[in-house]
C-alpha cells in the first residue's frame, strides 16, 4: 500500500513539473521549421498521401483526415446521432442505433481498425467499437458510411475492441468490465469469482457481413486492449488485463496491488475448431444486429436471441496467461508476429513477450500456477526483453516495419522510439500534452507504412487559441523517416482523438462511390422520375413521394393536409452527378433536415400542429437557383373536407 | 483483282464503321466539372461520354432556356439508311462499274456529307438559339441582342463558364477514309486505263 502511494506521489509530482515546465519549453522549441512546413504542405487541388480515420472518443463518431496535411474531410456518424446528416433522425437510419436497451443516440467510439488481407491493409472497411453500450460498427469505405452495427451481449465497457485478424476472419471485441453472465440481481461485493469477462469473436464474411460466432467466458478481470497475432502468430489473439485482483470498488488502488497482471493469449483457431465441431453452449441472449442497405437506402434492426459461449477450461491448449507487470494497457504485436508488447502503465519498464518462447513454454509445460483453471506461464520463460527506463506511464506501441517501435508515455507526455530485439531507446520527442494512442498507417499490420506517426493528445492547454473552459484535443504529426523523429504539425480534432487507423489513399480513393444509381434504388417509397410524384393518404398518415432535382421539388404545392396528420416526406434526389446533394427541411418538424445524395431516398416525419401555409426548402446550397428551391404545404383544420392535391407549376 | 477495285470495295465497307464508332463529339469543360461533360453523336444515337452526361448537360442548359437534347431525331433513321444505301451502291459500282463511276459515287458522298454537316449546323443553331422565353437566366450580347449558346460546328469556343469542344470522332475518320479510298481508286482506275 505504502509503495503505491509513494509511486502516485512521484507521478503527481512529475505531472505538475511537466505541465509547469512545458509552458516555457514548447515555445522555445518552435518545432515548425520551414522544412517541416514544406513536408506537410499539400498544394491546393492536390491530394494527401494517406487517409487517417480518427475516432472521436466521446463524440461517438469517426473523423476522416488527410495526412500529412491534417485537413479534415468528413465526420462519419457512427454511434451518435448527427443532425447534419440526419443520422438517427431520418426514418432510414433510426434502426442503426437500436439496441437491446432501445434507441440510443450516443456512444463512446474508440478503436478504428482497417480490414486486412494476408496481414496487410486492404482498404475495404473500418471497424470501430462503441464502448458504453457494447457494439461494433462497420464503415464501408466505398461510401464512407456506417453500414452495420452489432451489439455485444454479456459485455460492458467494450474496450479491448475492435481489432481484426490477419484476413479479417474475425473482428474481436473484449469486455473491459466483467459482469454477471447472465446478468442477474446479486450483491456487488460477490464480484470475485462470480463475474465473467466475455471475449467476443465476430466473424466477417467475404462480403463483410458480421455475425457473433462465439464468446470466450474468461475470469472476471478487466480486458483492456488487444491485438491479433500475425505471420507466425496468426491464429492467436492477445489481450491485456488489469484488475486481476477482481476488486469491485476504488479500483485505482485496489486494482493496482498485484505486481503482475496478465496478457491473455487466446488460440482462436483452436476454439474455432472446437465450436465448428459442435463445442460450446448456446445461451439465451438479446442483442441487436443492424444492417444498412445501399439499395433500399434503409436500415433494418434484428434482435438476436442466442449466443454461443465457450468455457476456456473445456478447450485444452486454447488459453494461457502471460504475467505482465503492473496493469498493462496497450497490447501490441510487431509486424513479424514474434513480439507481444505489454505496456504496464504503472511499471518502470516496457515488457516484450516472445511468441516463440511462449510456444516453447507451453510445449514444455513451464507453468507457474493457474487462474480459474487457465494455465499461467512463467514470466521469465516468455520474456523476450524489456525496454528499461523508457518513460513514465507507457500506453501504446506501433511499428514502422524497419525494426523500430514507437511507444507513447502518458505521464511523461512523449513518444519514444526504440529498437525491437536490442530494446535500446533511440529517440524521444515530447507531445503537447499527455498522449494516449499513436498511429502509423498500417502500424499494427504485417506491412506498416513507416513515414509518419500521429500522436493523439488528451490535453492541449495553451497550444491553440483558447475557446473557453473546453479547448480542443489534438493530434500531432511526426516524420519518422530519419533516425530521429521530427515534429511537423499540430492539428485539432473532433471530440477525443482516441485512436486512429491510417491507410495509403491509393488503396481507398479509386473505390470511392460518386453517387448512387437511381435505377438501383429499391427504397419502397422511391420514385424513379419526378413524374411519378404523388401524395397518398392512409387514415391520418400521409405519404408524400417527392422528387428533387436542380432546382425544384416535385410537387412543391401540396394541399389537403390536416392538423393531426402524420406526414411522411419520402424524398428522392434525382440527380445523377458527382457532388450534387440536396437537402430538405420543413418549418416546425421535430427532427433534423435531410441531406440526400444523388440517387438516394430519405424520409422525415412532420406532424403539423397549426393550420396555415407552411414552407419547406432545400438546405444544401445546390445550384445557382438554390434559394428558389422551396415549396408550400397548406394545413387545414382537422375536420376540413379539402381533398389532397399536389402540383408543380400548376400541373 | 485490280487495285482500284479493291480500293472501291474498301470505300464501300469503311463507312459501315459509323454503326460502331461515333461520328462526332461535343465536350463541355468547366471548373466545376473536373471530368468534363460529353456527348458522342452516332449516326443513330446521342450517347453519354460518361454515364448521365446528357442528363447533366440538360440540367445545366435548362437555366438558360435551352431545350433538352432529344432522345431521338429523324436523322437517326435517315443517316443509317443513307450510309447503307451508299455502301450498297459502292459495292455495286465496285463489281460492275468503271472508274468514272467511282468519282461519281465520291461526288455524291461529298454532297451528302455536306448536307449532313449543314443539317447538323441547323440543329446546333436551333438548339443554341431557340430558347424558352421563360428562361431562368437571360443573357444579352454587348449589342443588346439575346445571347445564343450554339456550340461550335468544328473547333473550340467559350460559352459563359463552359468551354465547348466539337470534333469529329473515329466514325467520321472511317467515313473520310472511305471517301479517300474511292478517290484513290478513281486515280488508279484512270491511270490503269
Amino acid at each position: 500500500m505504502k509503495t503505491i502511494f509513494k509511486f502516485l506521489t512521484v507521478i503527481l509530482a512529475t505531472v505538475s513539473i511537466i505541465s509547469c515546465g512545458n509552458n516555457g519549453d514548447s515555445k522555445k522549441q518552435g518545432a515548425l521549421t520551414g522544412n517541416a512546413a514544406e513536408k506537410v504542405y499539400v498544394a491546393p487541388g492536390e491530394h494527401d498521401e494517406f487517409y487517417a480515420f480518427v475516432s472521436g472518443g466521446f463524440s461517438g463518431q469517426l473523423a476522416v483526415y488527410g495526412l500529412p496535411s491534417g485537413r479534415l474531410f468528413k465526420v462519419i456518424p457512427v454511434f451518435s446521432v448527427d443532425a447534419e446528416k440526419a443520422w438517427g433522425f431520418n426514418e432510414e437510419t433510426k434502426p442503426m442505433l437500436n439496441t437491446s436497451h432501445g434507441f440510443i443516440p450516443w456512444d463512446d467510439s474508440h478503436h478504428p481498425d482497417i480490414s486486412q488481407t494476408n496481414g496487410e491493409l486492404n482498404g475495404r472497411w473500418v471497424f470501430i467499437n462503441g464502448n458504453n453500450t457494447p457494439r461494433i460498427a462497420k464503415i464501408d469505405l466505398t461510401t464512407f458510411e456506417t453500414t452495420e452495427i452489432i451489439e455485444i451481449p454479456n459485455s460492458a465497457g467494450n474496450h479491448s475492441s475492435s481489432f481484426v485478424t490477419e484476413n479479417t476472419e474475425y473482428v474481436v471485441a473484449g469486455t473491459r468490465f466483467s459482469v454477471p453472465v447472465p446478468q442477474r440481481d446479486m450483491p456487488i461485493k460477490e464480484y470475485k469469482g462470480n463475474f465473467k469477462g466475455a471475449l467476443s469473436f465476430i466473424s466477417v464474411s467475404p462480403e463483410g457481413a458480421m455475425d457473433l460466432k462465439f464468446q470466450v467466458l474468461m475470469p472476471g478481470f478487466n480486458y483492456d486492449l488487444s491485438h491479433p497475432g500475425r505471420g507466425k502468430s496468426h491464429g492467436w489473439f492477445f489481450f491485456t488485463t488489469y484488475n486481476t485482483e477482481e476488486a469491485n470498488s476504488l479500483l485505482e488502488v485496489n486494482a493496482s496491488q498485484n505486481d503482475k497482471d496478465f496478457i491473455a493469449a487466446i488460440n482462436w483457431k483452436k476454439i474455432e475448431e472446437y465450436v465448428n465441431g459442435g463445442g460450446g453452449k448456446k445461451m439465451p441472449a438479446n442483442y441487436a444486429h443492424n444492417v444498412y442497405n445501399d439499395e433500399t437506402h434503409s436500415a433494418t434492426s434484428t434482435m438476436k436471441k442466442e449466443v454461443l459461449v465457450v468455457d476456456p477450461t473445456e478447450v485444452p491448449g486454447a488459453v494461457y496467461l502471460l504475467p505482465t507487470p503492473k496493469s498493462p494497457h496497450g497490447c501490441d504485436v510487431d509486424p513479424s508476429g514474434e513480439y507481444i508488447i505489454g505496456s504496464g502503465k504503472l511499471a518502470a519498464e516496457l515488457t516484450a513477450h516472445s511468441f516463440t518462447k511462449m510456444l516453447d513454454a507451453i510445449e514444455n509445460k513451464k507453468f507457474d500456477g493457474e487462474a480459474y483453471g487457465i494455465p499461467i506461464l512463467n514470466y521469465e520463460d516468455v520474456l523476450a526483453g524489456a525496454v528499461k527506463q523508457p518513460g513514465l506511464g507507457p500506453l501504446h506501441t506501433e511499428f514502422d516495419g524497419q525494426g523500430n517501435a514507437y511507444t507513447t508515455f502518458f505521464i511523461s507526455s512523449e513518444v519514444v522510439k526504440w529498437k525491437l530485439g536490442t530494446w535500446e531507446v533511440i529517440d524521444r520527442k515530447p507531445t503537447y500534452y499527455s498522449v494516449g494512442h499513436l498511429m502509423i498507417p498500417g502500424g499494427n499490420s504485417r506491412k506498416p507504412f513507416g513515414k509518419y506517426v500521429v500522436a493523439m493528445n488528451k490535453i492541449t492547454k495553451d497550444r491553440y487559441l483558447p475557446t473557453g473552459p473546453e479547448v480542443t484535443q489534438s493530434a500531432q504529426l511526426y516524420d519518422i523517416t530519419g533516425e530521429k523523429m521530427e515534429l511537423l504539425l499540430d492539428f485539432p480534432t473532433v471530440g477525443e482523438p482516441h485512436y486512429a487507423a491510417g491507410c495509403p489513399a491509393d488503396l481507398i480513393k479509386e473505390n470511392s462511390k460518386k453517387f448512387f444509381k437511381l435505377e438501383e434504388n429499391k427504397h419502397p417509397y422511391a420514385i424513379q422520375t419526378p413524374e411519378e410524384a404523388k401524395v397518398v393518404r392512409n387514415g391520418n398518415e400521409v405519404h408524400i413521394y417527392m422528387g428533387m432535382i436542380r432546382s425544384h421539388f416535385t410537387p412543391d404545392n401540396i394541399e389537403g393536409i390536416k392538423v393531426g396528420d402524420k406526414v411522411y416526406f419520402h424524398v428522392t434526389n434525382h440527380e445523377q452527378d458527382y457532388d450534387v446533394p440536396h437537402g430538405i427541411s420543413m418549418i416546425g418538424a421535430n427532427t433534423s433536415e435531410l441531406l440526400i445524395m444523388p440517387g438516394q431516398t430519405e424520409t422525415f416525419v412532420w406532424e403539423p400542429k397549426e393550420v396555415g401555409v407552411w414552407p419547406f426548402y432545400c438546405t444544401d446550397f445546390c445550384s445557382a437557383l438554390h434559394q428558389e428551391m422551396q415549396g408550400y404545404v397548406r394545413v387545414s383544420p382537422r375536420d376540413s373536407s379539402i381533398e389532397l392535391s399536389w402540383s408543380l407549376d400548376g400541373e | 483483282m485490280k487495285k482500284s477495285k479493291i480500293l472501291m470495295f474498301l470505300a464501300a465497307l469503311l463507312p459501315l464503321a459509323l454503326f460502331v464508332f461515333p461520328l462526332w463529339n461535343i465536350t463541355l469543360e468547366a471548373p466545376q466539372y473536373p471530368i468534363p461533360l460529353g456527348m458522342d453523336i452516332y449516326i443513330n444515337d446521342f450517347a453519354d461520354t460518361h454515364p448521365h452526361d446528357i442528363k447533366n448537360i440538360n440540367l445545366m442548359n435548362h437555366y438558360v432556356g435551352m431545350k433538352y437534347i432529344p432522345e431521338a431525331i429523324p436523322e437517326f433513321k435517315i443517316f443509317p439508311a443513307v450510309i447503307i444505301g451508299m455502301s450498297v451502291l459502292a459495292l455495286l459500282i465496285a463489281f460492275k462499274g468503271n472508274y468514272k463511276w467511282y468519282l461519281g459515287w465520291l461526288i455524291l458522298m461529298v454532297l451528302l456529307a455536306a448536307a449532313g454537316i449543314y443539317d447538323f449546323y441547323l440543329w446546333e443553331y436551333n438548339y443554341g438559339h431557340d430558347l424558352d422565353p421563360k428562361a431562368i437566366m437571360k443573357f444579352t450580347n454587348p449589342d443588346g441582342s439575346i445571347m445564343g449558346f450554339q456550340p461550335p460546328l468544328l473547333g473550340t469556343k467559350d460559352i459563359l463558364n463552359f468551354t465547348a469542344h466539337s470534333y469529329p470522332q473515329l466514325g467520321a475518320y472511317f467515313l473520310g477514309a472511305g471517301m479517300l479510298s474511292a478517290f484513290v481508286a478513281f486515280l488508279f482506275g484512270k491511270k490503269g486505263k
